[in-house]
């Protein structure tokens, strides 16, 4: 495997110097451009989700820049190219700066977004930099190679070597599964610890920056750089192409495609060929995106998917757990919590005290403001007003990221797994997020153990849309678990569960306190309330009502009449 | 400064030029809000629209020939809806798909008329009204007219009408509307053939007064796209108001500095909006 790499590097690197006709140069050259611009888009746009028009813009703000510097004001070209890189990345962290705070600024109309930006800064291109005829870029060829065609193919090696080596390292890196996680659901990946904002800045930052270099590389290859060639939509919908055609899930499947779409193209230039060439890449889209929804690359490696598990070692030792710290005083502290859904006061003075290596029941009739106090200490909603202290550290306020590293963890009530995560890579991921950040091979180990914990073993390699209810409910709690939370919330992890179900599931619970967790338990099953916790909290219309051991509770009359109603008799 | 009777020349062509973003947008408003397709072969299908007008219009009525278009276009929108659902395709995933029909159709267009500009010879062109000191021609007042009309009757039957409530109820949650009777699938048929027959009518609009080339597909889809967003997806009246406030401060831009800068406007106004309301999405 490594000797055939290099002989492919060797031969890649070599063929400058064979004195071959200019052609074979060239066309690697656009090979190698299109593997650059469709890998470089992949990396936000692929794994993290947010799908970009804008890359032609990126592209031609670093063609903008090299022209504008060695072709105008006679830089040194090679010098450029950084600064090319760097004018692109400036714009992507800017724009993304904006961008990634607005909540509702996902899928779709992020994409229109990123097609605006191409045309305004076309217009100003234009107007500003061009002034109308365009630009001759004619520099001193750094003598790399005998030809200057030979110059720019090595430059371009170069680029996109260091773009496939980046996609690689990302894929499989936290940064990567972190923005696998975001693609799949963002709110989800931020509550179990990735800090969605930084990590679609960084890959929006090296996006850009892959083909802002391009681009500089580019402004020579073309040596007349226009307005209407650079920022052309056609760039923009080419490097979607490729990325879909070649698979947008895996850190190569854009370069598979790179080189089939440029390929097609090339077989059909010139004269009515090139019609027929438009045409049957339209025909060729259509049918791949419908016959192979995950791209060529994708398709392929679902056929070599693993099926049954491959059991990783799973050590024999108990899980070292972070002892019950013997400080004293209340784990999590809750006072006046409110916060209001436009008219609707879901909580209105919420106070909560949790004390450590308990469990706590949180009940309360539906709508009583249960789910949305979770929300709130997970930092999924901010709350309107009120404090909350965990070890003594204020919640309010933090992201929701912080919050799970400082060690809570939540359930959801309908299971939120990741959909194109593997249920061992779902459960992987809070522990590479979590207080303790772990690498992904280790992350994988304590997987393991979750798994085996639940029972789900031989599930690992499935997705989630395989299993039952049941079997999602327990993903969803190996998942909370496998971060290793000093507090732990379960909303409503039995509702839908068969009798025997149950009883599974509240023996796992007993266990999970056994091991040091403290776990705040909202549930509408009285029987395993009453069975499991130690104390109990009543919620109703978005206040606590009453608080204490579970039998003195259930026969305080506030309770009563909350449930029941009040006695008119 | 330009002279006010420039400065209302301009106006009032940003106005017609607003109505056929509006026209244009209100079949993938449509589409894009009710069905979740994003259809950029709706402007392919309106430039087919435009070269059958041109072709035929040697020998018929181009009104007449969109009698007979929007028919052919009804069902060639019902057969797109029939793809997207036989092989449930995800929304990103329309855009990639209408992308390859859009290249199909743009194929077509380039080898039967060429890449060449074509320009409808009409006798309609040639009728104008002095208004004052400005000028207004037929073609334009029939643009404004479509426009107008298709977006404030789509309104009422959406506002006023069981059909439009059944509409909208599907858009909101499809599966709850079916549970309580109402026939989801006979209305995406209804909703996309609807909209490919708007093509026809901005395809004859396009005819009457642009010229005509395959190239030019593109350069619609920026502006129009910026109509629909700013209008709201799925409002009918909205790509056209939204449409209007573009074309006319893109006119103003042209006349009062070069009209290079014209693009600018149109998209910093949809940036502004994405950035700022995004809560109406």
């Amino acid at each position: 495997m490594k000797i055939a790499l290099a002989a492919i590097a060797a031969a890649l690197i070599g063929l400058p110097y064979l004195g071959l006709p200019a052609f074979y140069e060239s066309f690697g050259y656009l090979l190698l451009s299109a593997i650059v611009l469709a890998t470089s888009w992949n990396l936000l746009s692929g794994y993290s989700g947010y799908f970009s028009f804008g890359h032609g813009a990126f592209f031609g703000v670093g063609v903008y820049t090299t022209a504008a510097l060695a072709g105008k004001h006679g830089w040194n070209f090679l010098w450029t190219l950084p600064l090319a890189a760097l004018a692109a990345t400036a714009l992507g962290v800017a724009l993304g700066a904006i961008v990634f705070r607005v909540r509702a600024l996902r899928g779709e109309l992020f994409a229109l977004l990123t097609l605006a930006i191409t045309f305004v800064l076309a217009t100003i291109a234009l107007n500003a930099v061009d002034g109308g005829p365009g630009i001759m870029v004619n520099v001193d060829m750094p003598r790399l190679a005998p030809t200057a065609s030979g110059v720019l193919y090595l430059l371009m090696l170069a680029a996109a070597a260091l773009t496939l080596w980046t996609a690689y390292a990302i894929y499989h890196s936290r940064f990567g599964t972190g923005l696998f996680a975001i693609h799949d659901d963002e709110d989800v990946a931020e509550v179990m610890g990735v800090p969605t904002y930084r990590f679609k800045l960084a890959a929006f930052a090296i996006s850009c920056a892959l083909a802002g270099l391009a681009g500089g590389v580019h402004a020579v290859f073309v040596s007349y750089v226009t307005v209407a060639e650079t920022f052309s939509i056609a760039l923009a919908v080419n490097v979607v192409l490729m990325a879909a055609l070649g698979g947008t899930r895996h850190w190569l499947g854009p370069a598979v495609g790179a080189v089939a779409i440029t390929v097609l193209l090339y077989a059909f230039t010139g004269g009515d060929a090139a019609v027929a060439g438009r045409a049957l890449t339209g025909l060729i889209l259509i049918v791949v995106i419908v016959a192979m929804p995950q791209g060529i690359l994708g398709q392929i490696l679902k056929r070599f998917r693993t099926k049954t598990p491959s059991r990783a070692v799973v050590r024999a030792e108990d899980a070292p757990r972070q002892a019950v710290t013997a400080t004293t005083g209340p784990l999590l502290v809750a006072r006046g919590i409110t916060k209001a859904f436009k008219g609707v006061q879901a909580l209105a003075g919420a106070n909560l005290e949790v004390r450590r290596g308990e469990i706590l029941g949180l009940v309360g009739p539906n709508g009583s403001g249960k789910s949305t106090l979770i929300n709130v200490v997970s930092g999924h909603y901010r709350a309107d007003a009120g404090s909350i202290r965990f070890e003594g550290e204020e919640l309010v306020g933090t992201p929701a990221h912080r919050i799970a590293r400082a060690g809570i963890a939540r359930t959801y009530q309908i299971p939120r797994p990741f959909p194109q995560l593997t249920v061992l890579q779902n459960i992987a991921l809070p522990p590479m997020f979590g207080q303790v950040v772990m690498h992904r091979a280790a992350a994988e180990r304590e997987a393991w153990r979750w798994l085996e914990f639940t029972n789900l073993s031989d599930k690992a390699h499935r997705y989630p849309g395989e299993l039952n209810l049941h079997q999602r409910k327990f993903l969803e709690l190996a998942r909370a678990l496998a971060s290793r939370p000093k507090l732990l919330f379960l909303d409503e992890v039995l509702s839908g569960l068969t009798l025997s179900e149950m009883d599974g599931a509240l023996r796992l619970i007993r266990a999970i306190r056994d091991q040091g967790a403290t776990i705040v338990f909202v549930e509408h099953v009285m029987r395993a309330v009453m069975e499991l916790t130690d104390r109990v909290a009543v919620l109703t219309y978005g206040r606590a009502i009453a608080e204490g051991a579970p039998a003195e509770v259930m026969r305080h009359p506030d309770v009563v009449s909350a449930y029941l109603g009040t006695a008119h008799v | 400064m330009p002279s006010a009777t420039l400065l209302g020349q301009s106006v009032l062509s940003g106005v017609f030029i607003g109505a056929l973003y509006g026209l244009l947008g209100l079949g993938l408003t449509l589409s894009w809000g009710m069905l979740r397709q994003v259809n950029l072969a709706h402007f392919a299908l309106a430039f087919l629209g435009g070269y059958l007008t041109f072709q035929l219009s040697a020998r018929l009525d181009p009104f007449v020939i969109l009698a007979l278009v929007a028919p052919v276009f009804f069902v060639l929108g019902m057969a797109l809806h029939w793809f997207f659902l036989r092989f449930s395709v995800t929304l990103l995933n329309t855009l990639l798909v209408t992308f390859g029909i859009t290249s199909i159709i743009e194929a077509g267009i380039q080898w039967y008329w060429t890449a060449d500009f074509h320009r409808m010879e009409n006798a309609y062109a040639a009728v104008r009204w002095k208004l004052g000191p400005l000028f207004v021609s037929l073609t334009d007042m029939v643009t404004l007219g479509f426009a107008l009309a298709l977006a404030l009757g789509t309104w009422g039957v959406l506002r006023f009408t069981d059909l439009g409530k059944a509409i909208r109820a599907t858009t909101e949650d499809a599966p709850i509307a079916a549970a309580f009777g109402v026939n989801e699938k006979l209305l995406g048929y209804l909703v996309s053939g609807l909209a490919a027959a708007v093509a026809a009518v901005a395809g004859l609009c396009l005819a009457l007064n642009h010229t005509l080339a395959p190239v030019q597909i593109y350069a619609w889809m920026g502006v129009v796209f910026a109509a629909v967003m700013m209008g709201g997806l799925g409002r009918p009246i909205g790509p056209l108001v939204a449409g209007i406030v573009i074309g006319v401060s893109e006119a103003i831009t042209m006349a009062v500095t070069n009209p290079t800068w014209a693009p600018l406007v149109s998209f910093s106004l949809l940036i502004a909006i994405l950035l700022f309301r995004p809560a109406r999405f």
